[in-house]
Formats: structure tokens, C-alpha cells, sequence
């Protein structure tokens, strides 16, 4: 198995030192322009469109989600709280909620003259990612000064927090007879994207729009995130992942770094919300459960933690399986094999199969992070040549 | 200490503005006296009861191992399936007589007791061994994994909506009085398991071989392993016996309740998990003092602020007051530092 492993790796090595050296920016403009014309494809408002665009959003949030627990190390199971902030921000922003209010930023046809604070798309990304940048620094304070696996409680009761809230938030008034949210009626309708020179979009009509709107946020996220990485700030973050007191005694700023980290990570997934928002026109409380960070952090986990590329593959992957291949193709698969259950009620079983095959099997990912993948097969061996010879460190009882 | 925020409020309250006890005529009757918080109290506490046995688990896997075992709020949801699926094997019903559901009960005790053991520790060996010399993060995330599988397994079972279990002890029925508090059966039979179930528990770590293996891993695997303890079958035992205080736990939750839900185990894992924090993770007595405390703070957030809406925010609210204020717990770890 490893022969043919180092095999494999030869002749991959072989093939890279024969194409020219520009051949992986020309992949990239390849897979940009692939991704750009694909709608072109599909019928305006087909099923795989809806998919794509699903899965691209949920790939913004991946990317999101890599760098706090990718890059930092922070396991963050609250993740959905950026989510369901993200959604808020757009329906508060964006909608008729807040109807004693008369706000019309940059806003075009029917939104121009409702009730309620209606400001351009754009403005309440911006906005969105802004809040939940703030909230990401207020999530990340109280867990500075606690261990690996702390982190995750707390960002996780964080975000049962925030979930309850939403839940609740019919009883949270905020003056004027209006509420904080809509509870699990919803708040219905946010406004649909309006671009000055593009136009409206309507995605009862077309889906064209909302995809190229995703995929220009992943690629916007995609360069941001790559600059990070690279920048000192992302070695920082690296630093501090792996040796938080080697890191701190070598003049990393501990909290400005990790708060960085939460907030960044944070304002992504705030974009994501505010864009599913506005596609699944409803924000209803009862999206933001917990399996949905378990869910995003599958995505990082399958592509490879630590990864960029990695989250966007896992978070496509996933994001296809999750709409597309089991309500759509393999549905039926149980009762064709004579069970009687439908493939979607146990899509959160088939994720906890998936992390539990990734972590055991392949710990690094499909597409690995390079340092990360030394370090990871590195601990693999080590173990590997304990369980070779128990015998030779501890007589078994 | 902030954990008597709610219970002194409600007292003062009580007294000063007192609380409708009931209604003659349509209009109120007002009382101020104590027994309502009595009442909290004691549904609190029968409550806690269940949280303690749970927190224990997650105490001693991650004394041993300092792996929060995400799963074991689902180990426990499973063990209350296997009660329940046994009784209707069994044939047990509200028509049994009180011998057959005396014996029903004990068996059903040991099956579920055997079966969360036993899957704790096939849990163990599947998702958690292999990564044993891997990052941290590894094995927490294999055991998210692992949480969602038992999950989709008990939605598969008994379906996706909660399942009514026939109240086969009539828990609501009042044996006797306290001080005007009306005791339950339902409250008895909680701490009439949990209590011998922890003094077991302490008896075995304390005075055996093995419990002393336990405590030797605990405090430090290596030395353990050269002094010839066999710290695999070690980590083994404290895996079963937290699955088997589980499993009593879930037996005892389907009891009490009366229905049983395949997601019972995430809010049942959360909470318990938090009492374990807070009594300082690690250390079985302080899990059981935060068990009884969670159970009370969930009683109270339920009976007096709308029904129980705010109860899992309140309870977060305190955990994660606790790990700012104090990430020690309540009576201090007794782990070593992590590493």
C-alpha cells in the first residue's frame, strides 16, 4: 500500500516537473471562466442551479469557518450564530420588519416604497459582516484564556445562545410594538438584490443572477483569505495554533491575534447569512441549529483543515451532497434495498460517518494543507511504530 | 456566588409579592411562603439527579483521557431506547402487576446498563484509539461524528417525534409530604438510583485494583504504564463504567419523563457537561454537586420564566459564566494540566 502510495506520488511529481510553470495560475482562469459560464448550461431556474448556488454560499462559510479553526486552531461549534446574525442583519436591513421605519438606501422598484429599512444589497453585506465581526470579537472573549476543548463548549452554548433568541426573540421588544426577530413564523420577503446597471433579481425567474453574485463573493473570499494567510497576521494566527507559549514569548499579541481570527472568520459566515437570506427569501429561526455548524465543519474538516481550496472543495462537496444527491438521486436508495426511511432524515448520521472516516483514515483531508499534512503524517508514523511493538515500552497486563 | 442569583431572586420575591397557588373563582389565590421554592427544589434536584449520573461519565473519560466525549448524551439517549424497546418486549405495562415491574425494572436496569457500557466502549476502540497520539481536535471531531450516528440510529428506532412511554411507576404520584412540598415517586426513584449508583461508583475507584489503575492513568498515563498498569484496558473500564451510568441514567430519564426522543441526548449531554465543568471536570463528587445545581437552575428557569423557553440559554448563560469566572469549577479539577 505505501509502494504503491510512493508510487503514485513519483509519477505525479514527474508530471508536475513537466508542465510549464504558469500551468496552475492558467488552472485557476481555467476553473474561473468554467465556473462562470456553467449557468449557461442548465435551464434559468433548474435544480442544479439552486444546488451550485447553495453549495457556493455554503463554501463562503467553510472558508469562513478555516480560519478560526484552520489556521487559529479554535474549535468553533457555534459557527451557526454568524449564520443566523448574517440573516438577521438582511432582514433587518432589508425587509418590512422594522415597520415604523422609513429607510430607502440605493433601492430600486417595489422596495423603494415600503415600510420598513431597505437599504442595497451591497451596503447590508458590508453591514452584516460588520455585526458579526462584533460578535465574533464578544464570542471570542470569555474563551482567551481556556484550553482546546473549552473553546468548543463555549462557542457552542454561544450559539445555542444566540439560536434561543432567535427563537424567542418575538418576546425581546425593541419599542414601537416591534420585535427582535420573527420566531419560527419568520421574518417573509427580505428585499431581492438590485445592482445599479445590473439590475433587479428575481429568483423566481432567474437564478443566473444569485449565482454569479455567490461566486463573485467565494473568489472576493478566496483572495482575501489567501492574502491572509500569507500576510503576518496568518503566520500568526499559525503560530499561536501551534505553540500557543513559544508564539506569545516570541511578541505575537495573544488576544489582538485570536479576536482577529474569531472576527474575520466570523464576518464571512455574516455574508453568507445575509446571501442565503435573500435566496431563501425567509429567515425563520428554526434554520440555526447546531447541526448546521456540524455541517460547515464537516465541510473543513473533508476538504482538509488549515486548507483554503480544501473548505471550498469540501464545502461544494458536502454542499451537492447535502441538496443535491440525497434528496435528489439517492432519496430512495433505502427503500429500494427494502428500508423504510428516506435518505434525508439521517443526513446529519451520514456527515457523522464522514468525520468519523476523515479523521481516521485520512486526518489531513482531500486537499491537504502542506504543513499541516507533514505534521499530521509525521504523528501518524510515530504511532504507527508504537503499535508495531507494544511489547518492547510496557508489558500488557 | 452568581449560581444564587435565581433561586435568592425567587425567594424574595415570593415572600414580598408572593404567587398565584391557585384559582377559586376565577381569581388568584395569593400565597407567600416558601414551598414553591421548595417545589423547585425538589423537581430540581430529581432532575440534577439524572444530569449527575451523566456528568460523571464525561468527568471520568475526560479525567482519563481529557477528551470531551461528545457523544455520551447520545450513549444515554440510547440507553432510555433500550428501556424502552425491553419493556415492550418484556410486555410491560400499566396493567403488570407491582412484582413484575420490580423485576421488569432491575432487568431492564442491567440490559441498559450492559448495553450503553458496552457501546461506550466500542465507541472508544472505533473513533477515539486510533487518534490517540493525533491533535486534539482529531478525536473531539470523530466524536461529533460518532454523536450525530447514535442520533440518526434512535431516529431510525423509535422515529423522529418524541415516543410516549407508559408510566409504568405512575411517577406523578405523590408518596408524601415535605414540609408542604409534595414528594414523587418520580423524584424518589431518580435519587433511589443515582445515590447507590455513586456510592458504587466511589466504592470501586477508591478501594479496587482497577479504580486505582483509573486514578493512577489519570494522574499520569506514562508513570502509569511503567509502574505495569495496562492503560488501554484501563481507559476500557472507565469508558464502560460511564456508558453503564449512562445507560441508569437513561433508564431513569424515560421513567421520570415518560416519553423518550432521539435528540434527548444533545440537551441532555450539554447540560450534563456543564455540571460537570462546573463542579471541576475530573473530579466524580464535584460532577454529582453540579448536576443537583444544574438541575435546580433548570428548574427554576423552567416553572418561572415562561414555561421553559429561556431554560437552555439561561443554563448556557451559566456555564459560560463559569468558565470566565471560574474555569477551575466549583470544587477544583483534579485532572493534571493539560499538556
Amino acid at each position: 500500500m505505501n509502494e504503491l502510495l510512493a508510487q503514485l506520488r513519483e509519477w505525479r511529481e514527474a508530471i508536475d516537473r513537466r508542465l510549464p510553470p504558469w500551468w496552475s495560475r492558467a488552472l485557476t482562469v481555467a476553473l474561473i471562466v468554467a465556473g462562470i459560464v456553467l449557468p449557461f448550461l442548465f435551464a434559468k431556474t433548474s435544480g442544479f442551479t439552486n444546488a451550485t448556488i447553495i453549495a457556493l454560499a455554503y463554501a463562503v462559510m467553510a472558508v469562513g469557518l478555516n480560519v478560526v479553526v484552520g489556521f487559529a486552531g479554535l474549535l468553533d461549534l457555534g459557527y451557526v450564530a454568524f449564520y443566523a446574525i448574517g440573516s438577521y442583519a438582511m432582514g433587518w436591513l432589508g425587509s418590512t420588519f422594522f415597520f415604523k421605519a422609513h429607510v430607502h438606501v440605493l433601492v430600486h422598484g417595489i422596495a423603494n416604497q415600503e415600510i420598513g429599512i431597505h437599504l442595497n444589497f451591497l451596503l447590508i453585506l458590508i453591514a452584516a459582516a460588520l455585526i458579526c465581526a462584533v460578535a465574533g470579537v464578544l464570542i471570542g472573549l470569555p474563551t482567551l484564556r481556556l484550553r482546546g476543548d473549552y473553546i468548543a463548549i463555549v462557542t457552542l452554548a454561544f450559539g445555542e445562545i444566540i439560536g434561543t433568541v432567535a427563537v424567542n426573540g418575538t418576546d425581546i421588544h425593541v419599542g414601537g410594538g416591534m420585535t427582535l426577530t420573527a420566531g419560527n413564523i419568520g421574518i417573509s420577503a427580505p428585499d431581492q438584490p438590485y445592482f445599479p446597471g445590473i439590475g433587479q433579481f428575481n429568483g423566481a425567474l432567474n437564478l443566473r443572477p444569485f449565482y454569479w453574485l455567490i461566486l463573485g463573493i467565494l473568489l472576493l473570499v478566496v483572495v482575501i483569505n489567501v492574502r491572509l494567510r500569507d500576510s503576518r497576521l496568518g503566520r500568526a494566527w499559525v503560530a499561536l495554533r501551534e505553540d500557543e507559549v513559544a508564539a506569545v514569548s516570541m511578541g505575537i499579541p495573544l488576544v489582538r491575534t485570536k479576536l482577529l481570527a474569531y472576527s474575520i472568520g466570523a464576518a464571512f459566515g455574516g455574508m453568507s447569512g445575509a446571501f442565503f437570506a435573500t435566496y431563501y427569501t425567509v429567515i425563520n429561526a428554526g434554520q440555526f441549529q447546531f447541526g448546521f455548524s456540524i455541517l460547515i465543519l464537516a465541510m473543513v474538516i473533508v476538504g482538509g483543515l488549515g486548507s483554503i481550496w480544501g473548505a471550498v472543495v469540501g464545502g461544494l462537496t458536502l454542499g451537492y451532497v447535502n441538496n443535491y444527491l440525497i434528496p435528489n438521486t439517492f432519496n430512495s436508495l433505502p427503500s429500494k434495498l427494502g428500508l423504510h426511511f428516506q435518505l434525508t432524515s439521517v443526513e446529519f448520521g451520514i456527515y457523522g460517518f464522514l468525520l468519523v472516516l476523515v479523521m481516521v483514515l485520512r486526518p489531513q483531508g482531500l486537499v491537504p494543507e502542506r504543513r499541516r499534512k507533514l505534521e499530521i503524517t509525521g504523528e501518524i508514523g510515530a504511532e504507527d511504530a508504537q503499535l508495531v511493538e507494544p511489547t518492547a515500552t510496557g508489558p500488557p497486563l | 456566588m452568581f449560581l444564587l442569583a435565581l433561586p435568592v431572586y425567587y425567594t424574595i420575591r415570593d415572600l414580598t409579592h408572593g404567587y398565584a397557588a391557585g384559582f377559586v373563582h376565577g381569581h388568584p389565590v395569593i400565597h407567600h411562603d416558601l414551598s414553591q421554592i421548595g417545589f423547585n427544589f425538589a423537581q430540581g434536584l430529581s432532575n440534577g439527579a439524572i444530569w449527575a449520573l451523566i456528568a460523571i461519565g464525561y468527568t471520568l473519560v475526560y479525567g482519563i483521557i481529557e477528551l470531551i466525549n461528545f457523544a455520551h448524551g447520545d450513549v444515554f439517549m440510547i440507553g432510555s431506547f433500550t428501556a424502552t424497546g425491553l419493556w415492550g418486549t418484556l410486555g410491560l405495562g400499566l396493567a403488570t402487576g407491582p412484582i413484575g415491574i420490580v423485576f421488569g425494572l432491575l432487568l431492564t436496569l442491567i440490559v441498559s446498563m450492559a448495553v450503553c457500557g458496552s457501546l461506550n466502549v466500542l465507541i472508544e476502540r472505533v473513533a477515539y484509539r486510533p487518534l490517540r497520539s493525533a491533535p486534539k481536535l482529531a478525536p473531539l471531531i470523530t466524536a461529533i461524528g460518532f454523536s450525530f450516528i447514535l442520533q440518526n440510529v434512535g431516529l431510525l428506532w423509535l422515529g423522529g417525534s418524541p415516543y410516549s412511554v407508559s408510566d409504568l411507576l405512575r411517577e406523578n404520584n405523590t408518596v408524601f409530604h415535605l414540609s408542604g412540598v409534595p414528594i414523587t415517586r418520580g423524584y424518589l426513584l431518580a435519587l433511589g438510583v443515582m445515590v447507590p449508583l455513586v456510592f458504587a461508583l466511589n466504592w470501586f475507584i477508591s478501594t479496587t485494583r482497577a479504580g486505582r489503575a483509573m486514578r493512577a492513568t489519570a494522574q499520569d498515563p506514562e508513570a502509569a504504564r511503567l509502574m505495569g498498569i495496562n492503560v488501554n484496558s484501563t481507559i476500557s473500564l472507565t469508558f464502560l463504567l460511564g456508558g453503564m451510568l449512562a445507560g441508569g441514567a437513561g433508564l431513569v430519564y424515560a421513567l421520570y419523563e415518560t416519553n423518550v426522543w432521539y435528540f434527548q441526548g444533545f440537551k441532555a449531554g450539554l447540560f450534563a457537561f456543564t455540571a460537570a465543568v462546573m463542579g471541576g471536570i475530573g473530579n466524580v463528587r464535584g460532577a454529582v454537586a453540579g448536576g443537583l445545581i444544574i438541575g435546580t437552575i433548570q428548574a427554576f428557569a423552567d416553572n418561572r420564566m415562561s414555561g421553559g423557553e429561556w431554560t437552555e440559554a439561561v443554563v448556557f448563560g451559566y456555564l459560560i459564566a463559569i468558565m470566565v469566572l471560574r474555569p477551575r469549577g466549583l470544587f477544583g479539577e483534579e485532572t493534571r494540566e493539560a499538556g
